[in-house]
Parts: structure tokens; C-alpha cells; sequence
């Protein structure tokens, strides 16, 4: 029945590909405007700069505070979510924090970031982590407090102690979300590493970006810009996956009883 | 005549917040090695009373004492089975049979013998390694039942365990209850809703009326269950008359 179903998705999601770059072609030949390249080039461009290895070099640099950002921002924000689900206290002095960050538009901060940490790689970690921890913590946190009353009522009536409470309980039944949380901090990271990139110094793919578009080579800048959006699309689609493998729904505990 | 009381309930209240009186002046007590059933229409606060039993809800007045014990939290002489089974999804049914044991930190060894025994006597053999979400709604009560049993408890408290199981399934399971307490001197408290299974199942009816729960009735089914074939009790002449007794009392609570 799987396959019977995601045969036609696989021809669905490849024509719409197919619709989308021919479009672009099209566009990029009538021209719409003398930077737009048509796709044909921008793929040759992506395929030069693989091959000279400029790309690579490019993700290298910019690989590097987005992996530290990430790191940061999970410990802190799982432990910080996690505190915020285990303690009222802990809850009432950071959840309107959390709340504000969490839909406040926090590139406005990178400036000031810049400004306070220089233009070194401290300032694009801090970017990193100011866009993606909210969305870490707020999940920790909801995952924790979304525990099912009726399980913990369980391990109390078999003499289970707070601590095997949290343990056997409410962390696996929070893994799930959390693990969404890394996977939506993730998201958030990379738009905090190219805003960075774009707007502190132009380093790794964003100097790629930049410089492309200073010196008119307009194929290069859309490889570089096209490359990013695949390089996030893909990491993130690979995660989900590995979600739903590691937590299928109904391990998860989602349904109720019936 | 019943046997020494196992729990005493000794005039026992509880208000909730927002001052709903589920319970006012509970004064009950509860013969050891017998199924006694707490019986009422809902909102008599025979769940609370049973919670309050097992040491999850604490009573705003009164005291509950179990052999000889007062009460001020759950204790090892009593398993509860819950009406929403309370499985851990992510573990199979062996892990769920095992919880009361690993939380008593015992080996992991010593307590899957001891579950696979209990699973094989609630017949659920060959499921041990399946997760709630495999088994149907019976199944899943026989897993709480095996948990309840696994713990070695003297008193086994059950909150309407059958009530979210399909009609077949309940009889089923009703008969296999009867037969297994059969060769165990468990004590059970039992708490439903449904007249036919508290007059079927028990030794002794503990009749609720509601707003506030009070207690109206004590009723004790003359039927012989040592001999009788499970199918004959339902055919039973006390069984017909006590469960008609009971519809007249209860009535003027609906």
C-alpha cells in the first residue's frame, strides 16, 4: 500500500520540479531582468564551482559556526526547556522571555551583536543561537509538560520516586518533540547563519553570495544562493525522516486509549 | 460472616477545589480475601474513594487504614488497575508487565521470569515482545491486570477496568477474573458503574449515591461461585434478584 501510494508522489513532486525550472528558464531567457540568469546557466555555475572546489571551501568556513551555534543552542536550550517543564519556578521567571524571543524577528539583534562581539566567529555562533534556541526551548518545554497525567499517576501507584518519574516517564514521553525542537532550531540556524554571513562579514557561502553579486557574476551568485536552499532543504528532510523512524506516532504516545 | 477488615475507610470527605464534595463522611470497612465492589451512578465518587484507597488523592477529612496501617501514600500491598490501562507506549508488554518490579529496581532477569509468568496467566503467551499499540482494548487490560499481578500485592484495586472494552470482551474477561482469584487470596476492590458486572463479580456491593458520595447500601449476592460454572451465575435466581434489588435502589439517584 506504501508503494502503491508513493510511486504517483514521486511523478507528482518531479513534474512540479520539472514545471518550476522550466519556468525559471523561461524567465531567465526572455529575461525578466538582466541579473535573473536562466537555470541552465546558474546549474552549469553550480557544477563549476563544485568542481573547483570553491563550494566546498565555502561550506567549510560556514559549516563551522552554524555546527557550534546548533550544539550551543541544544544543550542550553534542552536543559533550559527541560528545567522550565520540571519547575513553576523555573517556568514563571523564563516563559514570557521564551515567549517574546520566540516571535519577536531576532535579526533585528545581529547588529547589536556585532556591535558588543566584533566581527569575529562569536558574533555568527551568537546569531545562530539567538534564532534557534527559542524554538529548542519552547519544545523541551512543551514536550515535558504535555506528560500523560494518567502514566505518572501509574508510576506513583507502583511506588515509583520523582526522579524514576522524570526518567521513565516524562523524558521519553517528551523525546519525540524535543527531537522536533532540534529539528525546527536546526531550521532557524541556517537562516541565522547566511543573515550572519550576509550582514556581519561576508565569510563561507555568504561571502560566495556577496561577491558574486559585486562583481556581476550573476550564474555564481544564484549557484551559491540555490546550493544553500539544497544543502538546508535536504538536512532538514533527512532529519525528518530519521524523526519519524525513531519515533513512529504511535510509540510516541500521542493516541489515547480506545 | 465477613473476615477481619484489610481497609478501613474511617470517615472519609474530600472536597475538591472550588468546593465540589465528591465524598462526605465515608465510614467503610473491607473484608480481607474478598471482592468487594464500590457500585453507583457517576458522579458518586466511587473512583475518588478508590483513588483515595490507593494513596494517589489524599482525603481532606478522615484517615484510610490498611492492615493495621494508616495510610499517607501508595504502598506495596497495593497494585492499582487503571480504567485507561496506563501502558507505557514505548515499551513492549513484557516491559509494562515488569514496570511495578523495575521500579522496585529489582534485576532485569528476575523480574521478566516473574512477568512472563503472569503473562501467561492472563493469556496473553506470545505477546510479550508486542506494544500497546498492537493489541486491542482487552488485550491492553490484561496487560494492566498482569502488572497489578506482578507486584505480589495483598490488595488489588480496580477502577472500572472493563469499562472501555467491548460487551463480549467484558464477559470474557469477567469469567477469567473470577477463575484466577479463584487460587489466589488477593482482596480486590472494584469500582464500576454497571449493576450485572458488580453482582456477577462480587462478594460484597458497597452502594454510592452521588453528590455527595455517601454510602446508601451494603449488599451481600448469595452466590455460590466455588461450584458453580461461570455461565450458571448469570441464570442464578440471587443473581436475577439482587441485581433487580439493586436497580430499585439505585433508580432515584438517575
Amino acid at each position: 500500500m506504501e508503494q502503491r501510494r508513493s510511486v504517483p508522489a514521486l511523478a507528482w513532486q518531479l513534474i512540479s520540479f520539472a514545471l518550476f525550472f522550466g519556468i525559471w528558464e523561461l524567465a531567465g531567457r526572455w529575461p525578466i531582468s538582466l541579473a535573473f540568469p536562466p537555470f541552465s546557466q546558474t546549474l552549469l555555475a553550480l557544477f563549476s564551482m563544485v568542481a573547483d572546489g570553491s563550494l566546498a571551501k565555502a561550506y567549510l568556513i560556514t559549516l563551522q559556526p552554524l555546527v557550534i551555534g546548533i550544539a550551543l543552542s541544544s544543550i542550553v536550550g534542552i536543559g533550559f526547556g527541560i528545567a522550565m517543564g520540571l519547575s513553576r519556578c523555573v517556568e514563571w521567571f523564563t516563559l514570557p522571555i521564551m515567549i517574546v524571543l520566540q516571535a519577536a524577528p531576532m535579526a533585528a539583534i545581529i547588529p547589536l551583536l556585532t556591535y558588543v562581539y566584533g566581527i569575529g566567529v562569536t558574533s555568527k555562533v551568537l546569531a545562530v543561537v539567538v534564532l534557534a534556541s527559542p524554538v529548542i526551548v519552547m519544545n523541551s518545554y512543551k514536550g515535558i509538560r504535555n506528560a500523560n497525567p494518567s502514566l505518572i499517576e501509574m508510576c506513583r501507584a507502583f511506588l515509583g520516586t520523582r526522579q524514576q518519574e522524570i526518567v521513565k516517564i516524562i523524558l521519553p514521553h517528551a523525546s519525540a518533540l524535543i527531537f522536533a525542537g532540534l529539528r525546527l532550531g536546526l531550521a532557524m540556524g541556517f537562516i541565522g547563519i547566511v543573515i550572519a554571513e550576509l550582514l556581519i562579514t561576508p565569510t563561507g557561502i555568504g561571502d560566495l553570495i556577496t561577491y558574486n553579486s559585486s562583481v556581476a557574476d550573476y550564474p555564481n551568485m544564484f549557484a551559491a544562493i540555490v546550493s544553500i536552499i539544497i544543502f538546508a532543504a535536504l538536512t532538514i528532510h533527512a532529519l525528518e525522516r530519521l524523526e519519524r523512524k525513531l519515533f513512529p506516532p504511535e510509540i510516541r504516545g500521542l493516541e489515547h486509549a480506545g | 460472616m465477613p473476615a477481619d477488615p484489610i481497609i478501613e475507610v474511617k470517615a472519609v470527605s474530600k472536597t475538591y477545589e472550588g468546593s465540589v464534595e465528591a465524598l462526605a463522611g465515608i465510614d467503610l470497612a473491607l473484608p480481607q480475601g474478598m471482592l468487594s465492589t464500590l457500585l453507583g451512578p457517576s458522579g458518586c465518587g466511587k473512583t475518588t474513594l478508590l483513588k483515595i484507597i490507593a494513596g494517589l488523592i489524599p482525603p481532606s477529612q478522615g484517615e484510610i487504614w490498611v492492615k493495621g496501617q494508616k495510610v499517607d501514600g501508595p504502598g506495596p500491598e497495593r497494585a492499582f488497575v487503571f480504567q485507561d490501562f496506563a501502558l507505557l507506549p514505548w515499551g513492549s508488554v513484557l516491559r509494562n508487565v515488569a514496570f511495578g518490579l523495575e521500579l522496585r529496581g529489582m534485576a532485569k532477569d528476575q523480574r521478566e521470569q516473574i512477568a512472563r509468568k503472569h503473562i501467561d496467566e492472563v493469556g496473553l503467551k506470545s505477546f510479550e515482545s508486542s506494544y500497546p499499540h498492537q493489541l486491542s482494548g482487552g488485550m491492553r487490560q490484561r496487560v494492566g491486570l498482569a502488572r497489578a499481578l506482578t507486584v505480589d500485592a495483598d490488595i488489588i484495586l480496580m477502577d472500572e477496568p472493563f469499562s472501555s472494552v467491548d460487551e463480549q470482551t467484558r464477559r470474557k474477561f469477567q469469567e477469567e477474573l473470577l477463575d484466577l482469584l479463584k487460587h489466589k487470596k488477593k482482596t480486590v476492590i472494584f469500582v464500576t458503574h454497571s449493576i450485572e458486572e458488580a453482582v456477577y463479580l462480587s462478594d460484597r456491593i458497597v452502594l454510592l449515591s452521588p453528590r455527595p458520595g455517601k454510602v446508601s447500601q451494603i449488599i451481600e449476592p448469595n452466590i455460590d461461585r466455588q461450584d458453580e460454572n461461570p455461565d450458571e451465575i448469570r441464570r442464578d435466581k440471587n443473581y436475577l434478584d439482587t441485581v433487580d434489588q439493586i436497580w430499585q435502589i439505585l433508580k432515584k439517584y438517575v
